[in-house]
């Protein structure tokens, strides 16, 4: 009996503990809209910072936020200093190799160049990514030359000084940049919009089920009541990319 | 910061500028200063302990312990600082983790499943619900560990070679005063070698300076850091829009490194001064000439 007491009074401590887990949310924290830090605060915000404390929030879950340089991502990710990644990472076959998604939170966002001029050959230039992004390996092959980058923005600073001939990243991280650089950038002829990747998830260890099926359980119910668009909206402008 | 900055695409000029500069992450990169001193301040002392016993270490009767302190200078000193960097945190931390997790969890999970290095919440190093300043503090402290092993090893190789290079007939003459090993150690040797040490310590003094911004490396945000990320281009999503500027922050970062090390230029010069009054040495017979003068 006595025994029995213990063991339960053990589980009863051990299951309060587990419930008490903070997540530990990482995120680059330098690409915009998708993360970036708020200047005045200096705390981490974007459209996956919001996303993402509304699912913690639906999921009963305390979550707080990690920034983590983009090439060590994974890896920090895969050694347990953080639970998860939202970080406009696109899910694709690699990176499936070495972690798991949970169900895009995004419909497969468009890619897009930038230059300095719109008729720029991007099939034969030099062309700026960011190293282990779906596009730094789109742009591996094609013809072009890649040039690549530990950070967004310095992809952009290398086309604007003369470095690379265009960039290739998310259409929606162009756009603000491109529309604010009073005609210095403007989108490739006919590379304005290309269709890339399933979509961008959420990345989890591939031993953390549960907490997948969590998260997983949660975009589904934001998808349906049309809270998720709403985001996505808000961030990505009325004529972005929702779900159905 | 300031109660006039509340709505900053409003600000012009100068005033712009002073709510700029004092934004919450000017503020950040303004404490990331102390994190840079802070290293300094902390390394400095644990390498030259680290130093210290190496070096004792290296000069050891007791054959193992001889050998075990050459092959920590030769090693760490044969080895590039970078791929020490990269190691010593990572395997300290997945180490010390490895131990709780057989300590405080059910050890019949294994620690490493496929791709991933899982320990139990409970053997998490620090605990995913502790509070932020113990997660910055603790990787802080595995790079001043990473950066002490590294330049303790360069201050055993210094520290040995001034204890070679003290004068033999300093330590016969204490000898032949009856002193015992012990005592000419603590009485002559170790108060005589710190002139020959100072010119190798005072180069590892600035090449730890200069070396801090590996910090960056190991992920945690120092002033490099915080340079790259202000200094890029912003767009209207962030309160304080601006062009690409880093070359600025950089250029403030270059004048930061450069004070740093004139600063201690002079107080070397001081060190090296104060430490030569007396000494059988150059400096110490100029100081002699200058006194009798």
């Amino acid at each position: 009996m006595k025994t029995l007491t213990l063991a339960a009074a053990a589980l009863a401590l051990t299951a309060g503990l587990s419930s008490a887990q903070t997540i530990r949310m990482g995120t680059e924290g330098a690409y915009p809209p998708y993360n970036f830090i708020d200047d005045a605060t200096g705390q981490v915000t974007g459209f996956e910072i919001e996303l993402g404390n509304a699912l913690c929030e639906r999921a009963g879950l305390e979550c707080t936020w990690v920034r983590n340089d983009w090439d060590s991502i994974i890896p920090n990710l895969v050694s347990g200093n953080y639970d998860t990644i939202m970080a406009g990472m696109n899910i694709n076959e690699d990176r499936k190799q070495v972690i798991q998604f949970t169900q895009p939170y995004t419909p497969p966002m468009p890619s897009a160049y930038a230059a300095l001029s719109p008729d720029v050959d991007v099939e034969n230039g030099v062309v700026a990514a960011q190293t282990n992004t779906i596009q730094a390996g789109h742009v591996a092959q094609t013809g072009a030359t890649l040039l690549e980058f530990p950070t967004p923005d310095e992809t952009i600073a290398a086309v604007r000084n003369g470095e690379a001939d265009a960039v290739f990243a998310d259409k929606d991280f162009l756009a603000p940049i491109v529309a604010e650089s009073n005609g210095q950038l403007v989108w490739v002829e006919g590379f304005d919009t290309v269709p890339m990747g399933e979509g961008i998830g959420m990345g989890l260890r591939q031993s953390d089920n549960e907490l997948r099926e969590t998260f997983d359980a949660q975009i589904t119910a934001m998808k349906e009541d049309g809270s998720l668009n709403e985001l996505i909206r808000k961030w990505f402008g009325e004529d972005a990319l929702v779900f159905e | 910061m300031f109660s006039y900055c509340s709505d900053p695409s409003q600000l012009e000029g100068l005033v712009w500028m002073s709510c700029y500069l004092t934004s919450g992450t000017h503020l950040l990169f303004y404490a990331s200063f102390g994190t840079v001193f802070l290293l300094l301040a902390l390394t400095a002392p644990a390498a030259l302990a680290l130093g210290y016993a190496g070096a004792l270490a290296s000069r050891s009767q007791i054959a193992p312990l001889r050998w075990f302190g050459k092959t920590y200078t030769s090693m760490v000193r044969g080895i590039p600082d970078i791929l020490f960097f990269l190691f010593v945190p990572i395997a300290l931390d997945q180490g010390l983790e490895w131990v709780r997790h057989q300590f405080l969890c059910d050890s019949g999970t294994p620690v490493r499943q496929g791709n991933d290095f899982v320990v139990c919440p409970a053997a998490k190093l620090p605990l995913n619900n502790a509070a932020e300043w113990v997660h910055n503090t603790y990787n802080l402290t595995l790079a001043i560990i990473a950066f002490a092993v590294v330049f303790g090893a360069f201050a055993a190789n210094v520290l040995y070679g001034a204890m070679q290079a003290v004068p033999r007939a300093q330590l016969e003459t204490a000898e032949a005063y009856g002193m015992t090993p012990r005592q000419v150690m603590r009485r002559i040797l170790v108060p005589q070698m710190w002139i020959y040490a100072l010119p190798g310590l005072s180069n590892l003094w600035m090449i730890l300076i200069k070396a801090t911004p590996l910090l960056f490396i190991l992920g945690i945000e120092d002033v490099v850091y915080w340079a790259r990320e202000l200094g890029g281009a912003k767009t209207s999503a962030f309160s304080y829009p601006h062009p690409d500027w880093r070359l600025y922050y950089f250029l403030a970062l270059l004048v930061f490194y450069l004070l740093m090390t004139a600063i201690s230029e002079r107080v070397l010069a001081r060190v090296t001064r104060r430490l030569s009054r007396g000494q059988a040495t150059l400096g110490g017979e100029a100081l002699r000439r200058e006194a009798a003068a």
